[in-house]
């Protein structure tokens, strides 16, 4: 018995075909995952359902639920289905939450709008929910500003599940959280699949997400279900070049050459950077001590890697590095000169990728301009055909063509941007580079590209650098060596290998475990 | 909104194209005082009439034209050339003394309406459209301070400042080549709003005796002396203060299309 | 929110004291000798000193400034050259017109601009939408004295239902009052509701987009519930500030509104007192406005921190 049934649903936004006959079912207590990059139209396919799609789409096809179309519905009787029989959960729990309303009342309008509970009934069943998502030290009278991400993604799936729907849709839901946090909630979606026996929808870019997690798969490409069926098989057989490429992707693996012996280029040593908390009353303002005593070194010619969940001074540090933010306490040296006031000498021996490649350019300079900004560290900038002769071979050198120097950045793709931003970091030739999040913005396919570029430049020339990423399966394929920090402190480094395979800190051995890797037989024998 | 854009140039041209001609030609000489022929309703001779010392209303409103646009413009002149440097002084140096000092004076300017300044200025130094163009300009600067700290700021988070700091380029460099171009759009549509404030503004001063003084015309004045007369002779209320609408409207319909065209929210890219 | 009301308590004082300052610098530094200024060229030496001991001017500059704030902090505002009485009883008369002007006038386009707002947003794109998008650009570019001498011309000349002007006192009762307050506080309250609409609508509109929204939704709200539960107080935050800005426009605008309708308010004094040069009355009557919108800024900022609950525990 199919709870929901998606038939030939295609869909498009002006002139703009997006969806082409998508087709897939959900049975009761099933979890049926969509994947995809971005734009292959996995998200307006589960708001498709939700009736909740953007002005000006037209959508053909039938969604059945429970034997209805719910294509031929009104809007007042989709609001009757919605967050009751169907309910749904999104990505950004930062902004999914009133921001001037009570977690407890919004919970509850749930409940209330629904049925004819009245306002303490309501409210006692909030508290069971807030309970059941294990919420249970959170008053219902705080507000949403007051809680964690995870804790607020907790908030939206009791709001979601409140009324016991029969299918709950979740759209990335896990894809803003770090790895422990997203582990957690996973844990908790699977539990209330068997608990409830609803069906899951689950969108997810992530592969690895899905493995273990869906019984059933359906592959996106640009508005077509390519692939789909119960997930090992899916995984397994990977009939589909796609779903191959895209496995092979996520799992990519480079080539790095072997690290010369390294001497120290980059030393941190006790860096430790404070914060004032924001005033709460009248009282004294505390203390966060976003870098706490950090020291460690880098190599010349050395690769190395710096991972940790959001909020753990990773940012702060980088910052520091680049000689940007100062410090309370500690030293940082660039082959024994210090990047705070080591001038122009210094800073032009170190650049950085980031990890927007929408927000690292300024629109409105082409990309002659924007790729040689750094020259300004130089004494004696190259000027006229040198300096056009400088910006072609940094073009080429990430894989562009010399032309594109005079096009705008809006021209360009999200992975060709952290291209150019890596020709922007490589046109002064510097000793460091830092790569702060650089491929975390990027579909697989896209990632595993720059990931070879960068190898490739590896190759090419004794590239140092520090990559700081929250992915932990990048970070295991271009570094040497890699820190693992946590709340301000570095809790374990070592070569990278070996802190993957053996872990000795606790901490680094929970993030090992709650990151989703894809199982072992994707890989154990390529298709016939 | 493209059809608004069109009409608001049209009629902002019309106006500014007055103002310009009143230099080289009005209908007739507006210091020449007619009596005989005074609050005569609109006619061939006098298409918009005369007023109480039978002036022609026409030549008025093309010599009036040319105060209210050029107290507005320089007035929204002292308030951008004052007000952006210090918003993006302010944004460069985001929770420094400095920028405390900077929110806090436009704060304080914020609780001295213009109409209060040009009081305070007129008690002292006499009424003159000097005033007005101090009063207006002053109050403008903190619209503009806001406005463009708010808009730096944002900016200043973003990788591609970072990325020009790490490019070793100081503070006012950066302000100067990549915050202002990145604001300017933003900046060119809140001086068409306050340019048309400015105006209105102008004719009230002007009205309550507090901006030109006469012989200078101004809309404001115009109205004023149409007061007790509006009752025997409307066209010479109705003439000046439909031209006000009509170049105020003129001003905001352009501004808005403007903000649609050049799209101002920052939202350069991410297409 | 105690903390966050006493903090900005303290910037509001902090504010006071430096407008006293400008305003006494303008008024008794920047002419130099205020009693000659205010006698004219023509003075009689005897006169004039007179004057200047009446002013105290032969005091030191602190001095004068600090028995001028304290005068005003215990009400007293000075005695006005021109009419030999003190500047306490001249306002006391004349706010009592100009405060429950601007209040009027101010209800008035809250009344009128949060519907018509919140109507807009609803019908986005709609003719409704257009309609009310269309008579706020408008109502933005009509100068409010014009449009009152309009209302004049319609409401008093032709059809006789107001009197052109005056104002016939809070004696006749309340309702009377208020009557010959109509007219002014219209022609005070349709250009301000214009702005406060289109901001309304924008504002809501910007909610619209928000995630939290989209969760409303799916939790099963109608579009309109949707709008009214979540998006209205969201869309407040904004409008707060404008409407804080309003009352200081309401105020100074009343200045102009009073002319038309000869009405013995504020406004009316301090026009009389800058051309008979009486800038003790102008120096006090000034504090005493820029005093009224710096207290309503402080009013607007307490509703904030009601409002957005993030605001509570941070400044």
């Amino acid at each position: 018995m199919t709870l929901l049934s998606i038939q030939d649903l295609s869909l498009s936004i002006g002139d703009v075909d997006i969806l082409h006959g998508v087709s897939f079912d959900i049975a009761p207590g099933q979890i049926a995952a969509v994947t995809g990059e971005s734009g292959s139209g996995k998200s307006l396919t589960a708001l498709t359902v939700m009736d909740l799609l953007p002005r000006g789409t037209r959508t053909t096809g039938r969604v059945m639920f429970e034997g209805t179309d719910l294509r031929a519905l009104d809007d007042a009787a989709m609001c009757k289905l919605r967050g009751n029989d169907i309910a749904m959960i999104f990505q950004e729990p930062m902004t999914a939450l009133n921001p001037v309303q009570t977690v407890g009342d919004q919970v509850a309008e749930a409940i209330l709008i629904h049925t004819d509970q009245t306002r303490a009934q309501a409210q006692a069943r909030t508290r069971a929910m807030m309970d059941r998502v294990g919420l249970d030290s959170i008053a219902l009278d705080r507000y949403p500003h007051e809680l964690s991400g995870g804790q607020r993604q907790r908030v939206c799936i009791a709001m979601a599940i409140a009324l016991r729907p029969k299918l709950l849709i979740a759209d990335e839901p896990t894809t803003a959280l770090d790895v422990t946090t997203q582990a957690t909630i996973l844990d908790l979606l699977k539990d209330l699949v068997a608990e409830f026996q609803m069906g899951l929808l689950m969108i997810t870019h992530d592969l690895a997400v899905v493995a273990d997690f869906a019984d059933t798969i359906a592959v996106m490409e640009q508005g077509r279900v390519v692939e789909s069926g119960p997930t090992g098989v899916v995984l397994r057989d990977q009939t589909h070049p796609y779903t191959r490429s895209l496995l092979a992707a996520s799992a990519h693996q480079v080539d790095l050459p072997d690290a010369p012996d390294p001497a120290a280029l980059l030393v941190v040593d006790g860096v430790t950077r404070t914060y004032r908390k924001p005033r709460m009353g009248l009282a004294k303002p505390g203390v966060v001590r976003a870098v706490d005593d950090v020291s460690f070194t880098l190599g010349r010619g050395e690769r190395l890697g710096l991972v940790g969940e959001s909020g753990c001074g990773k940012s702060t540090l980088t910052r520091a590095i680049l000689g940007l933010d100062a410090v309370q306490a500690g030293t940082i040296t660039l082959d024994g000169r210090s990047v705070f006031d080591g001038g122009l000498p210094v800073r032009r021996r170190m650049q950085v990728v980031f990890q927007d490649p929408y927000g690292s350019f300024n629109p409105r300079h082409r990309v002659n301009r924007l790729i040689s900004e750094p020259f300004h560290l130089l004494d004696h900038p190259p000027t006229g055909a040198d300096r056009d002769a400088a910006i072609a071979r940094a073009l080429s050198d990430v894989g562009l063509s010399p032309d594109d120097a005079g096009k705008f950045i809006h021209e360009f793709s999200g992975g060709q941007r952290q291209r150019l931003a890596i020709a922007r970091a490589l046109i002064v030739e510097p000793d460091l580079i830092v790569f702060d999040e650089a491929v975390s913005a990027l579909d697989v396919s896209v990632r595993a590209q720059v990931l070879d570029l960068i190898a490739d430049l590896c190759r090419k020339r004794p590239l140092s650098y520090l990559f700081i990423s929250h992915d932990l399966s990048v970070v295991r394929t271009v570094t040497d060596r890699v820190l693992v920090m946590r709340a301000g402190r570095i809790v374990e480094q070592g070569a990278t290998a070996d802190v993957f395979h053996a872990p000795q800190h606790p901490y680094t051995q929970d993030l090992l475990a709650a990151a989703p890797v894809l199982p072992d037989y994707v890989f154990q024998e390529g298709p016939p | 909104m493209k059809a608004g854009f069109y009409i608001g140039a049209v009629l902002s041209a019309l106006v500014l194209g007055l103002a310009v001609l009143s230099f080289v030609w009005t209908p007739f000489d507006t210091l020449q005082l007619d009596v005989a022929n005074k609050l005569k309703a609109p006619n061939a001779t006098h298409i918009l009439g005369t007023d109480h010392f039978g002036r022609d209303i026409l030549s008025m409103v093309m010599m009036g034209a040319r105060t209210s646009l050029a107290v507005a413009l320089v007035a929204v002149g002292i308030g951008m050339g004052l007000g952006i440097p210090l918003g993006l002084w302010a944004a460069a140096t985001q929770g420094s003394w400095l920028d405390e000092i900077i929110m806090r004076g436009n704060d304080l300017i914020f609780a001295f309406p213009s109409l209060v300044i040009a009081i305070l200025i007129t008690a002292v130094f006499g009424a003159s459209a000097v005033n007005a163009i101090i009063a207006i300009g002053i109050f403008n600067i903190p619209v503009f301070a806001r406005l463009s700290r708010g808009a730096a700021l944002s900016l200043w988070r973003r990788d591609f400042i970072l990325a020009a700091r790490v490019a070793g380029k100081g503070r006012a460099r950066i302000s100067a080549e990549h915050i202002l171009p990145n604001i300017a759009n933003l900046m060119i549509v809140q001086g068409t709003i306050q340019f048309s404030l400015g105006i209105l503004a102008e004719a009230a001063l002007s009205y309550i005796g507090l901006g030109a003084q006469p012989p200078t015309a101004s809309w404001g004045r115009m109205l004023a002396d149409a007061q007790t007369l509006v009752s025997i002779a409307p066209h010479t209320a109705l003439v000046p203060g439909l031209t006000i609408v009509i170049t105020v409207l003129g001003l905001n319909l352009l501004g808005d299309g403007l903000r649609d065209w050049l799209d101002p929210r920052l939202r350069v890219d991410r297409s | 929110m105690i903390a966050f009301a006493l903090r900005r308590f303290g910037s509001l004082i902090v504010s006071l004291i430096v407008a006293s300052f400008v305003i006494f610098a303008v008024i008794e530094v920047i002419p130099g000798d205020p009693a000659s200024f205010m006698l004219g060229v023509n003075a009689r030496p005897d006169t004039l000193a007179a004057l200047q001991a009446e002013l105290g001017l032969d005091q030191p500059l602190p001095v004068r400034y600090l028995s001028w704030v304290g005068g005003m902090v215990t009400g007293d505002f000075g005695t006005s050259y021109t009419y030999k009485t003190p500047v306490a009883g001249m306002v006391a008369d004349r706010i009592w017109v100009s405060l429950p002007l601007a209040l009027y006038a101010l209800i008035l386009s809250t009344v009128i601009a949060f519907p018509a707002g919140i109507y807009a947003a609803s019908r986005r794109g709609g003719v409704g939408d257009t309609a009310v998008m269309g008579a706020t650009q408008l109502g933005v570019a009509i100068p409010n004295f014009w449009f009152a001498m309009i209302l004049v011309l319609i409401f008093a000349i032709k059809l006789r239902w107001f009197s052109a002007g005056g104002f016939v006192g809070w004696d006749k009762g309340v309702f009377a009052g208020l009557w010959s307050l109509t007219l002014p506080a219209i022609a005070l309250a349709l250009p301000q509701a214009a702005i406060l609409a289109r901001v309304m609508r924008s504002s809501l509109l910007d909610m619209l987009g928000e995630d939290f929204m989209r969760t409303a939704r799916a939790k099963g709200l109608t579009r309109r519930r949707a709008l009214w539960k979540h998006a209205v107080r969201n869309a407040l935050i904004p409008v707060l500030t404008i409407l804080g800005l309003q009352f200081s426009f309401l105020l100074a605008g009343g200045i102009v509104i009073e002319q038309v309708f000869f009405l013995p308010g504020l406004g009316r004094l301090i026009f009389q007192s800058i051309s008979a040069r009486d800038l003790i009355v102008v120096e006090s009557v000034v504090m005493l406005l820029v005093f009224l919108v710096i207290v309503v800024n402080f009013i607007v900022d307490l509703t904030y921190a009601w409002v957005d609950p993030r605001l509570r525990r941070r400044a």
